[in-house]
């Protein structure tokens, strides 16, 4: 555990990904296979679910200091992460246990799971007392479930194949779904990781799918693409789908769904499995999960949508196909779900929108050039003939100034703007150029100029600072006496280092109120926020929830008065809801309502490796 | 009576008619030590220890009218019997007993409990009324002992110097910046110091503080042993173009912000050592219970929880409102900022950036303006 927790610390403290990487090499070549096995588990993202319930860990941090609750409170307002709290407030052990971390996480912290709390307490202050500060910090992550290191799984595939001389590509092949929730991480598991090539391998097995190919921002001018990346009959171009990216293996009679984070998400989405039996075996697609459906009923009433005549139009033109994809909001109520009802799976129905092929009658393809994957790709989806399985259709344009203007589309489309991917790319490993490119053209988000009217203290990086804002807008116009400022988003990110820190020093003067953690302060500062997505939602007072919202930049040249209203952000929701409006009653949104919560505080989909 | 009140200029000793500390130019300043937030320019008279004396002088001019008291000794002032204690804090840091008509108050200034060799150690003063600081008056503030913490240095040091790698580590250049001296091994390698150092180390060798050899960076010949080094710099160096002669080097901060994670990583330093110049935790509650007193008056720092904390073990425990820190002064604030005070990372001792770990940046903007 010490080791670990060593490689955890010196992790943490660099930001240098080459200091990262020595550290990482120096850990997996002094561990034993059983204990590497569970750092690579860990280091690239894998989870165990919480095994210790966080409000039994205040408790047990309260009785082993003796601090009354308050102090607890204000130190972890201060700390901004429970687990260095608890190991700075716990009583100092003198020990340092010296079983590595697959002892601790087998034998001692697995166990833990599902006891009852008077055991749980009982089992785990011993266990704590064996360890170490740095130990214990690293241990309580873990039971957390909250370990997060800065290390990308890029970072360990390179460190891994540095110890076992084998080509990065290939670790990172071998690394695909080690860190699925089923798999428990074992010395045979990470011996196979570090093996040195086997011919064999090149034979995939059972559901494996390949690492992902990840896009690339794309921020120049459009005046600039002709010069920067040459002319549009190069490239292949697609809207850029706001879902989940996937992809489907089907081999051996059977069919796997993959999530971009490598998770095995087949259960998920049952009404793929009738693709079964319409794809050949040893056939590998890349796409993305969207919600598939004919309307949108809780945006719409009932007549707004008769009188559109979607219904029609989704069937009978297939230019108008994208209309049938639905925000991504209601695809995340139905990954929240525990059980999928019959309910959900009627009024949330999935599709998968495929746009590369990577495995064809059981070949390796992703060495072929785009097009050529993608002819092959557009016969499968044809052969095929269900409606789970669409083909992501692909955009023309005489130039780049033609696509920019079809690009306006992308919000009332559901879109998040184009994809461009290299006619003559082969289907690279992450986030690479090597051997061809994927650009991500998004839209810019939508903006508002906020006004800060609450802030709370941060965490990690950002701990002990106020640096999460709460932003609100106008009720009325500037000519009106009595007009307030209604709270609609939290925001933490988007500021720099200087300017969190100048925010910071702001809030502490003009403090208005404290209650617990947040401070009320004087509105003087107004921020330009950013987000993705707006809907109607009866959680938030100012009736509006927006999506991923961030701070663009700080309006330091604009007064709190002119700041923006609520009827101006009422003008950015798409035209079906607004109309909706005046009729909530008959349609609850929610469904909506948990947008703002969920989503915002992780990043969309593709933004998370 | 109160014996000490606050006033706009600073805390204020009605019966005596003197500050302690004070923030604004007045006619008499006690003044408990040298940092950039207690000492300030332009007061008529000053008071302050004679192992201080030099620092002062040095910071505030060498003609300023200053009465230099020892330790311990007694002077009467409008009938306020008045005597200087040790702190502990850094050279000459003292603690100041006021008593009057039977009524004995301590404004303790900035502490530290733990003896660190370069100063005299703390020393309990009994009192009814004790005016604490409060820096770190968070439980979560423990220090190591000392030695440990130099063991952990001269070990990053010595790894550094075996992969021909300088070490540069900040810290503060009055008190801090010696006290980390005194624990180097001078035996791994040269010790470099920033300009803004070295004329300090002068005035400790002076007052008779056994530091080891130090060589002014900015007066180096013989180059060839510096990625050997260890180079003292003001946190006020980093990311500057002064750090461009040490090539690719290993850096550090030594500062009790440095016991939260989140400080140390948005310092953007490789290592952050915890030592600090002021009282951690139960080195807060040992001064205060050592002192006896009922009442207890808080300044700078966690103000808020320390008197609800004090309140709650049974003391008359109130916030004073001062300058040396914002009410709950808390790590950002006394970072400096990146880039704005580079300027004040000169070569020249004249322009040296004296900050101490409790004293926010504005405060030295304001003492300047």
């Amino acid at each position: 555990m010490r080791a670990f927790a060593n490689l955890y610390a010196r992790l943490d403290a660099t930001t240098s990904s080459n200091a990262k990487l020595a550290a990482l090499q120096d850990y997996f070549r002094a561990a034993s296979a059983d204990d590497a096995a569970w750092a690579v588990y860990f280091l690239s993202g894998g989870r165990p679910r919480q095994l210790v319930p966080t409000k039994l860990l205040r408790e047990l941090t309260l009785r082993e200091s003796g601090l009354p609750e308050w102090l607890f409170e204000e130190s972890y307002q201060a700390v901004g992460d429970l687990a260095e709290t608890m190991t700075l407030l716990l009583p100092e052990t003198l020990h340092s246990s010296e079983e590595g971390l697959a002892v601790w996480v087998e034998q001692k912290l697995l166990p833990l799971r599902g006891l009852a709390p008077e055991l749980l307490t009982m089992q785990l202050v011993p266990l704590l007392q064996q360890l170490d500060r740095r130990s214990q910090l690293v241990c309580i992550k873990l039971i957390t479930g909250s370990f997060r290191v800065g290390v990308s799984r890029l970072l360990v595939t390179r460190a891994l194949a540095a110890v076992a001389e084998v080509d990065a590509k290939r670790v990172a092949q071998r690394l695909v779904g080690y860190t699925d929730l089923s798999a428990r991480p074992t010395a045979t598991h990470y011996l196979k990781l570090v093996a040195p090539v086997n011919e064999d391998e090149d034979e995939r097995l059972e559901g494996q799918p390949y690492p992902f190919f990840l896009a690339h921002p794309l921020q120049i001018p459009t005046d600039d693409f002709a010069a920067q990346i040459g002319s549009p009959d190069q490239w292949l171009v697609e809207w850029k789908w706001d879902g989940i990216r996937s992809q489907l293996v089907k081999r051996d009679g059977q069919l796997w769904v993959w999530s971009r984070g490598e998770e095995l998400v087949t259960d998920r989405f049952p009404e793929l499995n009738r693709l079964l039996d319409h794809i050949p075996d040893g056939t590998v697609i890349d796409g993305e999960i969207v919600v598939w459906k004919a309307n949108a009923p809780y945006l719409e009433t009932e007549e707004t949508t008769r009188d559109s005549g979607w219904t029609d139009n989704c069937q009978l033109q297939p230019s108008a196909l994208q209309n049938c994809v639905q925000p991504f909001a209601l695809l995340q109520q139905r990954i929240g779900r525990k059980a999928l009802t019959p309910k959900i799976l009627e009024n949330i129905p999935v599709v998968i929108l495929a746009y590369d092929l990577l495995e064809w009658q059981g070949q390796d393809c992703r060495e072929r050039p785009q097009w050529e994957r993608r002819a092959q790709l557009e016969q499968v989806v044809a052969t095929c003939g269900q409606p789970q399985l669409q083909i992501s259709q692909l955009l023309t344009g005489e130039s780049w100034q033609d696509l920019d203007r079809q690009r306006e589309a992308s919000r009332s489309l559901g879109v998040e703007g184009m994809m461009l991917k290299r006619k003559d790319a082969r289907y690279g490993v992450g986030r690479t150029k090597d051997v061809g490119v994927w650009w991500k053209w998004k839209i810019d988000p939508y903006s508002i100029d906020a006004v800060l009217i609450y802030a709370q203290r941060g965490h990690g990086r950002r701990a002990s600072l106020y640096t999460d804002y709460t932003f609100a807008v106008w009720d009325g116009a500037e000519n009106i006496l009595d007009r307030k400022l209604v709270p609609f988003a939290k925001a933490y990110s988007g500021l720099t280092d200087a300017e969190m820190r100048e925010v910071d020093a702001i809030i502490r003067k003009t403090t208005v109120e404290k209650f617990g953690p947040v401070r009320s302060v004087t509105p003087s500062m107004v921020f330009e926020l950013g987000f993705e997505g707006i809907a109607l939602s009866t959680r938030h007072k100012s009736g509006i929830a927006v999506r991923f919202p961030r701070m663009l930049r700080w309006r330091q040249d604009k007064p709190v008065a002119e700041a923006d209203t609520l009827e101006t952000l009422r003008e950015l929701l798409p035209q079906t809801s607004r109309q909706s409006k005046d009729d909530r009653t008959k349609t609850p949104d929610s469904k909506i309502e948990s947008v703002n919560d969920t989503v915002s505080q992780t990043s969309p989909q593709d933004e998370v490796l | 009576m109160d014996l000490v009140i606050a006033r706009p200029e600073g805390l204020y000793c009605p019966p005596g008619d003197f500050y302690i500390d004070p923030w604004r130019q007045v006619e008499r300043a006690v003044i408990t030590h040298g940092h950039g937030d207690h000492a300030r320019t332009g007061h008529a008279h000053y008071l302050a220890a004679t192992p201080g004396e030099g620092i002062l002088r040095k910071r505030l001019g060498a003609d300023i009218d200053l009465l230099a008291l020892d330790y311990g000794q007694t002077i009467n002032h409008h009938g306020v019997k008045l005597s200087l204690h040790p702190a502990g804090h850094v050279l000459g840091s003292a603690q100041v007993r006021l008593e009057y008509k039977g009524e004995v108050w301590v404004a303790s200034g900035d502490y530290k409990v733990e003896d660190d060799g370069t100063c005299t150690p703390f020393e309990s003063v009994r009192c009814h009324t004790y005016i604490t600081e409060s820096t770190f008056g968070l439980p979560i503030y423990k220090w190591q002992p000392q030695n440990e913490i130099f063991a952990d240095i001269n070990q990053w040091w010595q790894a550094n110097a075996d992969n021909n790698r300088t070490s540069v580590l900040f810290c503060y250049a009055f008190g801090k910046a010696q006290r980390l001296l005194s624990g180097l091994n001078p035996s791994i390698g040269p010790i470099l110091v920033h300009g803004a150092v070295e004329p300090l180390n002068r005035v400790y060798r002076e007052a008779g503080v056994a530091l080891p050899h130090t060589q002014y960076v900015g007066e180096l010949q013989d180059t060839s042993q510096i990625r050997k080094s260890i180079v003292l710099a003001p946190p006020s160096a980093q990311g500057t173009s002064w750090m461009k002669r040490f090539g690719d080097y290993s850096d550090a901060f030594a500062s009790g912000w440095m016991q939260l994670r989140g400080t140390r990583r948005r310092r953007g330093v490789d290592r952050g050592f915890i030592m600090s110049d002021h009282a951690d935790w139960p080195g807060l509650q040992k001064a205060i219970q050592g002192s006896g007193a009922e009442r207890v008056f808080v300044t700078h720092g966690q103000v808020h929880t320390m008197v609800r904390w004090l309140c709650e073990q049974g003391l008359d425990a109130q916030g004073f409102t001062t300058e040396y820190g914002e009410e709950e002064a808390e790590a950002e604030a006394h970072l400096p900022h990146d880039t704005s005070d580079a300027a004040g990372v000169s070569e020249s001792p004249l322009t040296e950036n004296v900050v101490s770990e409790g004293s926010p940046q504005q405060h030295i903007d304001k003492a300047t303006v």
